[in-house]
């Protein structure tokens, strides 16, 4: 062996430059196919990494609401609902290259608002909402042969509430297949992260789109909660927390709307003793940590078999020291920052309860920025079905470790939770891996590998992770009249 | 094994629970295909992961350093000669005229029947003198006319041996052949340094890989290689992870320190920091090393050093400011 090195290689940071966002000091609600402004009260976006206020935003009052529903119900009567599928497929594959074309703004502009990895941004984000639009794009002229029986007819008016982790990449899998079916849309953005979906506003008139097909409302929850209840809105759209998503599921009950929600999840990934240790561990640590954690379909519990859990484990923390956690504009990042600080603290209490409840808390040795809202990857070893942390969607840098010896012992700690979004399953024996999948009840299962989004295939859950289906021909449906 | 003619030196033998993997051929067997697997789309994910790390600045100066320092300069061509292995030693000893500072190369690595020419043109210089054996590339030869190459190439002053397995046999999964034919190479190679071609591009998938790795490292390689270059596809990113991970395994359960060498396809400086990334990020640090990491290439060097100019003046200067040596 040589003597210590004294210059080990090391990471510069690989800075990506804010200008490329093109931030503009003021957004505003786009209605009718033209920016307008709100009636709503202004209010701010923040960079969570940094704390700064990144521009401000005139938010949406009921009136802007009313506004917005009548001119999508216009766009609806007047052009789109009618038009044919090969006019509104060109719409949609214009909306797709836009996108690619502008994805570099786009993902630096979802890096300031978020906090998430700008490589993370740019290389899933932005590729996969374009996806979206062009596999929508296909299917708009053949609706006839997606199963549902000949002309299906469109819907008419959608309201969507999207959540702050995936701002952009999950307007894009709502509205894609709701433009392809024929309805017209207004979204509400969360109002921590609206600025991606009011640039997406100008790329639907970049792209020539009808007037008031595509609507954007930059507000609070108060205004999705008028825009889902509006009476114009034929479908009510949500995707969100499972405790937001019931109250408006019980609000919009017989009012003789469709109501489809993707709520929350409690994923799971179980590693049986046979499976590629190195890849199993590679892909339990993406599960738990991909998006600081903030993603429904987290695996934020691992359940591995005993007989090679302390082995795995130890392969856990390395793989988990490995991990940078910082400045989400650097391209060596990792990890970024959480949506706010309440997010940070409400973290911090569920991993203090769960070392209260007995698991045993491990973090990794990095020194996130000390301003904005970050937090390291926290592993708890140790965790049993009945601690909290187990039991509830964690959504955020947090990993539970617990063991099972039978499959079948796997498959019931899996399943004991209100929630069933995903699952992976880890084994080289291809009959175990499918038996696992088979006896899970989760919307989707995994083999030998997580976090695969295409837009192909149907993704949703089951239980309280809600009702809808976005993807494939499946996610055609919920914008049908079927 | 147990029985194999020539017994090796005692140090290359495995300790503890891996010594007994070695004990007859059914044990040897049971304990590669007993290997855990590798799962390929985990593993493609995650070098495409790394290989977007960012190394600039300085930083990229000191890494093309390094890279130069672990090149293996390498000419196996046909009309290789005494005037071609000259052009390259010279090479070897001053990659740069223009710049004293660069770090001489780590080795030449040529055909065994070339191997005096470049050791009288290498003298003195620090650079080592691989020498190819054991019928390269295709190690399709008798074992007898193998081990007479060895033997002729650390007479001649190789001072490492770069051999190939027989893929043919380890296909078969005739492990035991394999093994014995990387043993007694290891005992004909004295003190010289043993690296072990796997030829993974005709292995047929990472799983193989890996078990050839372990076969190759039980059996006393020095060093595990990826390819002989003459074969397609030569070294890729996740083959070497595989390579780097079972070196890094063999230490944390052994203690001994291997080496790694990609060969083959590594052309540009880009691809060599992405390597060292992996090396870094899979082996560990330790690893950064000439000792145990190496590049088997004939091109990256001048890349290296067009590279290390633009780094040093911040401009290109053209593929005319570097050597052609022919």
């Amino acid at each position: 062996m040589t003597e210590p090195d004294p210059n080990p290689l090391e990471y510069a940071p690989a800075l990506e430059s804010a200008t490329v966002a093109a931030l503009r000091e003021r957004y505003r609600p786009f209605i009718g196919g033209e920016f307008t402004d709100g009636s709503g009260a202004v209010f701010s976006s923040v960079n969570p990494a940094t704390g700064e206020t990144l521009a401000e935003i005139t938010g949406s009052a009921e009136s802007d609401v009313d506004r917005a529903v009548n001119a999508a119900e216009d766009a609806f009567r007047g052009h789109w609902g009618s038009i044919s599928g090969t006019d509104r497929a060109k719409y949609l594959f214009r909306i797709a290259r836009l996108l690619q074309e502008r994805s570099r703004e786009l993902g630096v502009l979802e890096t300031l608002d978020t906090g998430k990895p700008v490589r993370q941004a740019t290389e899933f984000d932005l590729p996969n909402a374009a996806a979206w639009f062009l596999h929508y794009a296909g299917w708009a002229d053949k609706l006839d042969h997606a199963g549902f029986g000949p002309s299906p007819a469109p819907l008419g008016v959608t309201g969507q509430v999207v959540p702050s982790n995936f701002p952009l990449l999950l307007l894009a899998q709502r509205v894609a297949p709701a433009l392809a079916c024929g309805s017209t849309v207004v979204v509400k953005p969360s109002e921590r992260t609206p600025l991606t979906a009011l640039v997406f506003g100008e790329i639907c008139e970049q792209a020539g789109l009808p007037s008031g097909t595509v609507n954007v409302l930059p507000g609070d929850s108060e205004s999705g909660a008028s825009l889902l209840a509006h009476r114009g809105v034929r479908h009510a759209v949500f995707t969100g927390s499972t405790e937001v998503g019931e109250r408006v599921r019980r609000d919009l009950a017989g009012r003789g709307k469709r109501v489809t929600s993707e709520l929350g999840g409690d994923g799971v990934n179980i590693v049986f003793a046979d499976a590629a240790p190195e890849e199993a561990v590679r892909s339990v640590v993406e599960g738990a940590f991909f998006n600081q954690g903030r993603v429904r379909c987290a695996g934020s519990r691992l359940l591995v078999e005993e007989s090679v859990a302390e082995e795995f484990v130890a392969r856990l923390r390395d793989r988990m020291a490995e991990l940078r956690v910082g400045d989400p504009m650097d391209r060596n990042t990792d990890v970024g920052a959480l949506g706010s600080s309440a997010e940070v603290e409400r973290l911090s209490e569920l991993v203090e309860r769960g070392v209260a409840e007995g698991a045993t808390r491990w973090t990794v040795p990095a020194t996130p920025p000390r301003h904005g809202d970050f937090m390291a990857p926290t592993l708890l070893t140790g965790v049993q079905q009945s601690m909290s942390v187990a039991r509830r969607e964690v959504f955020g840098p947090v990993l539970s470790v617990l063991t099972f010896r039978t499959a079948r012992e796997a498959v019931t700690k899996a399943d004991n939770t209100p929630y069933g979004l995903a699952a992976g399953v880890w084994s080289e024996k291809g009959s175990r891996a499918l038996w696992t999948a088979r006896e899970l009840r989760t919307g989707v299962v995994w083999a030998n590998t997580f976090h695969r989004f295409d837009p192909t295939a149907p993704f949703g859950g089951r239980g309280e992770s809600g009702n809808g289906r976005v993807g494939g021909a499946a996610g055609l449906e919920a914008y049908l009249d079927v | 094994m147990a029985d194999s003619p020539s017994s090796s030196p005692p140090e290359t033998r495995p300790p503890g629970e891996l010594a007994e993997a070695t004990r007859d051929e059914a044990a040897l067997t049971r304990f590669l295909r007993g290997l855990p697997g590798i799962d390929a789309v985990g593993l493609e994910q995650r070098a495409a992961a790394l290989a977007g790390r960012a190394v600039k600045g300085e930083a990229k100066l000191r890494a093309i350093d390094r890279a130069v320092g672990m090149v293996d300069l390498t000419t196996l061509e046909g009309a290789d000669n005494a005037s071609k292995v000259r052009a390259l030693a010279a090479k070897a000893r001053t990659p740069d005229s223009r710049f004293p500072d660069v770090p001489r190369v780590a080795a030449l690595c040529v055909y065994p029947d070339l191997v005096t020419e470049a050791v009288t043109a290498l003298r003195g210089s620090g650079v080592g003198v691989a020498s190819v054996a054991t019928a390269f590339p295709s190690g399709r030869s008798t074992p007898r006319a193998k081990l007479a190459e060895v033997e002729l190439a650390v007479e001649s002053g190789a001072d490492e041996v770069d051999m190939v397995i027989d893929r043919g046999a380890f296909l078969a999964g005739e492990y035991g052949r394999v093994f014995d034919e990387i043993e007694q190479v290891r005992a004909a190679c004295g003190p010289a340094h043993l690296k072990v071609i796997l030829e993974t591009g005709e292995l047929g998938g990472y799983d193989n890989v890996w078990r050839a790795s372990w076969l190759a490292l039980l059996a006393g390689a020095d060093f595990v290689k990826t390819s002989t270059g003459k074969v397609s596809p030569a070294a890729t990113l996740p083959v070497t992870h595989v390579l780097l991970r079972a070196v890094r395994e063999w230490r944390d359960r052994t203690g001994q320190s291997r080496g790694v060498k990609p060969a083959g396809g590594i052309r540009t400086t880009k691809d060599a920091i992405r390597y060292l990334v992996a090396v870094r990020e899979v082996a560990g640090p330790d690893w950064l090393t000439p000792e145990l990491f190496r590049f088997g290439a004939s091109g990256l060097l001048n890349d290296l050093l067009m590279q290390r100019e633009t780094q040093l003046h911040g401009h290109y200067s053209g593929p005319d400011q570097v050597t052609v040596d022919l």
